[in-house]
């Protein structure tokens, strides 16, 4: 198995770190992984996106051009990134903020409201594990209780007490994803 | 008494340091920088440190300096010596390194290393020997060419305008917490040479208590370079090198005089 | 025993630095490597294992203190980007010429001038060709993964004292930037004073005791000296080719098409071989693991075997001059890379292969 994923949005939004902890979770089920990120000044105030590669074989290629998966957050990574997502592969998106709605009908588009979950649940900072909880209901290539040893792995000791937070929030991702259809867009 | 006599050893007043090779000396007749090598590898054998005394060269007239001092040495990029020194005393805290180094090494190229070297308090000694020209290259220009001196860079004088006043690194560097002793001096009488000899002392008596980063200047001649006898060149440095760069302790124990 | 690490190619070489029992680093920030020396001031390894770490005035001021720590025989280590390490070329002539043994580390980024801080492989001239002025050569690792990143920080510095010579790990700001898994090796001890003294007495200067004087020194006014002195390099660099060659190939035994690449343009060529055969070409890869020595007769035979040769490289063109150097024109040798910062994807570095290449062959036999 070999998935490969790029996760895009603004510099802020938790892009770097919903990879590391999908990375980190992949290590705890003896994968081979891959993190690569765009650095650099682009990433204040601009786009940040990172390519996460899970296999159970030896990664060649860090830098890909098309994906299996594409999580996307913003409208620039939407335009960027919605053409390089693999016939019959997985976009995800987070709709706040998106004007143009993805068009192509041979992949499978999804939503998750994760500014409108991650606000309710008093914390914005989880928004990320919110969306990553949908990305895992669509596509399980790594299990929950990996995910959480993978937090642990990935944050310092002192934010450990906030585990139980990110878990709801990831339930929370896993509970509220919706199959968007391009009948069903609201115009 | 004749020649036998005058070479008998109960007769000797006066010899080189142990720690000085028997290599002929490659300055000019005249040059103050064998006096200057001499005091502190007497310094270094009255001590007793040779063994834990590490050299740092420079690029300059000093350059060979390796020849002439019996004790480990490495010879350091063009002004950069400050920084090799740095590395040394912190990779081995328990030796006593030092710099030797002129005034286009330190005061020139060698700006950015000596001053920072000098703001870390790196438990060093620099030995500083200024006189006022390059020597090696033959006779350029130094930072610390004086207003008006002829070099070959300068050939109608130093102009203050165009080219910068003389540049005082000492009263500079002596300005920086880092930084523990700071004292000119000159080696061209034996008056001197004692005074300067006792200065040298005193800096590696720093580095043994860990106070930090001891600098000393040695105003120089440059006889060959300034075109003049030895003796016209040391005079003409009393008159007109000291006035601008006055000898004396400028720092002392950390405490600026 | 190891310890397995989700890392930063940047923070694997300054962990495995550490635990290589490494005795000093100096280097000056720089993107994108900064990593390294802020991972190092983090961990305090001065605490760890007494090694020294010290942020330098320059990258000038930075390997003047590597030569002064390597003159005295101890393990030391810098490490920066492209416009930094033109400013340290002075330095590692100066090592060369003094046959001192160092570790430097340079994460490429686009240039030349101020460039880009992108990744690149545009330092390659640089790192093979000298760089820096004299008759030198640098023996250089090239890393392709975060676990080569920590791994080469030991052969390095094998190499280095081996040769006593100073030593490249030609890594860029993609591995240096990544994240991957790493096997960190236990803990060395590092030497102590004692122990350095007895290794390294005939050359370093730790204080002259009962015998002659150390000196460290590349100037040797003398002219027959100073040949004497380059022709002991030049004899280290043949000891080097002969012992010390390292490269890796990838699908080569039936490739009919070879791609050359090294570090991450090696990554992404492996997945164009992939690509190539799932579409019935016979691509295989030759990575180079040093860039000096060069894998010479490697490519000399592969030559015999293969249809042409696309060297990848993330520059307009460098590497591809010792591949045709090898190769003695046998075969078509191109280049294909991007530059100023953009990576080649795999899909495009097949595409190359089939237009500078495939396509060009069949013009050729018509």
């Amino acid at each position: 198995m070999t998935e490969e994923i790029i996760i895009a949005g603004f510099g802020g939004q938790g892009v770097l770190s919903m990879g590391k902890i999908l990375a980190y979770s992949g290590i705890m089920q003896d994968q081979e992984v891959s993190w690569m990120p765009s650095y650099g000044p682009e990433m204040r105030g601009g786009t940040a996106n990172v390519t996460v590669i899970l296999s159970d074989e030896r990664i060649s290629s860090p830098y890909l051009k098309v994906f299996d998966t594409a999580i996307i957050l913003n409208q620039q990574s939407m335009d960027k990134f919605e053409e390089s997502v693999k016939p019959g592969g997985i976009l995800l998106y987070e709709p706040n903020g998106i004007s143009q709605h993805p068009t192509r009908t041979d992949i499978n588009i999804y939503q998750i409201d994760g500014n409108k979950i991650s606000t309710e649940m008093g914390n914005k900072k989880i928004f990320n594990m919110v969306v990553l909880g949908a990305y895992l209901k669509i596509k399980p290539t790594v299990e929950l209780n990996n995910v959480i040893e993978g937090l642990k792995k990935s944050l310092p000791e002192r934010y450990h007490h906030l585990i139980p937070l990110n878990e709801e929030a990831i339930t929370k991702g896993m509970n509220s994803v919706k199959l968007y259809t391009i009948e069903n867009q609201v115009c | 008494m004749n020649v036998l006599d005058i070479i008998k050893p109960e007769n000797q007043v006066f010899c080189k340091s142990k720690l000085m090779t028997d290599n002929t000396l490659s300055y000019c007749p005249g040059c103050g920088h064998g006096t200057a090598h001499n005091l502190t590898m007497e310094v270094i054998d009255e001590m007793g440190i040779s063994e834990d005394t590490i050299g740092v060269a420079p690029v300059g007239c000093s350059v060979l300096a390796y020849d002439f001092m019996n004790i480990d040495i490495t010879q350091a990029a063009h002004g950069r010596a400050p920084a090799v020194a740095t590395a040394i005393a912190r990779t081995w805290p328990e030796k006593y390194v030092f710099t030797y180094q002129g005034d286009g090494d330190l005061a020139a190229i060698g700006t950015a290393e000596t001053i920072h070297a000098c703001n870390r308090g790196e438990n060093i000694v620099i030995i500083f020997v200024n006189n006022g020209i390059y020597g090696m290259t033959g006779g350029q220009m130094a930072p610390t060419t004086l207003e008006g001196m002829k070099s070959s860079t300068s050939p109608y004088g130093r102009e203050i305008e165009s080219m910068g006043s003389p540049l005082k690194m000492t009263e500079l560097v002596a300005n920086l917490p880092g930084v523990h002793y700071v004292t000119r001096q000159a080696v061209h009488t034996h008056k001197h040479a004692r005074k300067a000899k006792k200065a040298i002392k005193k800096a590696f008596e720093n580095t043994r208590l860990k106070k930090g980063l001891s600098f000393i200047e040695i105003v120089s001649n440059c006889n060959s370079g300034w075109k003049m006898t030895p003796l016209e060149s040391n005079i003409w440095m009393e008159e007109n090198m000291f006035p601008y760069f006055p000898l004396g302790d400028i720092k002392v124990n950390g405490v600026l005089k | 025993m190891s310890e397995l690490k989700l890392m930063k190619g940047n923070e694997a070489l300054a962990e495995a630095a550490i635990r290589a029992g490494v005795d000093a680093y100096f280097g000056y920030p720089i993107t994108p490597q900064s990593e390294v020396i802020e991972y190092l001031m983090t961990e305090r390894p001065e605490d760890r294992t007494g090694m020294v770490v010290l942020q330098a005035e320059s990258e000038i001021a930075a390997i003047n203190m590597v030569y002064g720590a390597a003159s005295t025989g101890k393990k030391v280590l810098t490490s920066s980007s492209s416009p930094g390490i033109s400013l340290k070329l002075e330095g590692i002539s100066y090592l060369a010429g003094a046959e001192l043994p160092a570790v430097i580390v340079n994460v490429v980024r686009g240039g030349p001038g101020l460039g880009t801080i992108q990744p690149s492989q545009a330092d390659y001239f640089q790192s093979v060709k000298g760089g820096g002025h004299g008759d030198y050569k640098l023996y250089v690792l090239a890393p392709a993964s975060v676990q080569e990143m920590a791994d080469f920080v030991e052969d390095a510095f094998d190499i280095a004292f081996k040769y006593r010579a100073p030593v490249l790990i030609l890594s860029d700001g993609l591995i240096g930037q990544m994240m991957e898994k790493v096997f960190l090796k236990d803990q060395q001890e590092r030497l102590t004073d004692e122990e350095v003294i007895k290794r390294h007495d005939s050359w370093a200067v730790t204080g002259k005791t009962n015998r002659e004087r150390n000196i460290i020194t590349s100037l040797d006014l003398q002219s027959e000296k100073m040949e004497a002195r380059v022709r002991r390099l030049m004899k280290k660099y043949e000891q080097m080719e002969k012992e010390d060659l390292r490269y890796e190939e990838y699908q080569t035994e039936d490739a009919e098409y070879l791609f050359v690449a090294y570090g991450s343009s090696a990554r992404i060529a492996q997945k164009a071989v992939q690509l190539a055969r799932a579409k019935g070409i016979k691509a295989g890869l030759l990575r180079p693991i040093t860039l000096f020595p060069y894998p010479k007769q490697v490519l000399f035979d592969l030559a015999d075997q293969v249809k042409g040769i696309l060297s990848v490289e993330l520059n307009a063109g460098q590497m591809v001059e010792d591949v045709r150097l090898s190769v003695e024109h046998k075969v078509p040798v191109e280049h294909f890379g991007r530059t100023g910062g953009i990576i080649h994807t795999p899909e495009e570095v097949l595409e190359a292969l089939e237009l500078k290449i495939i396509n060009n062959e069949c013009i050729r036999h018509h």
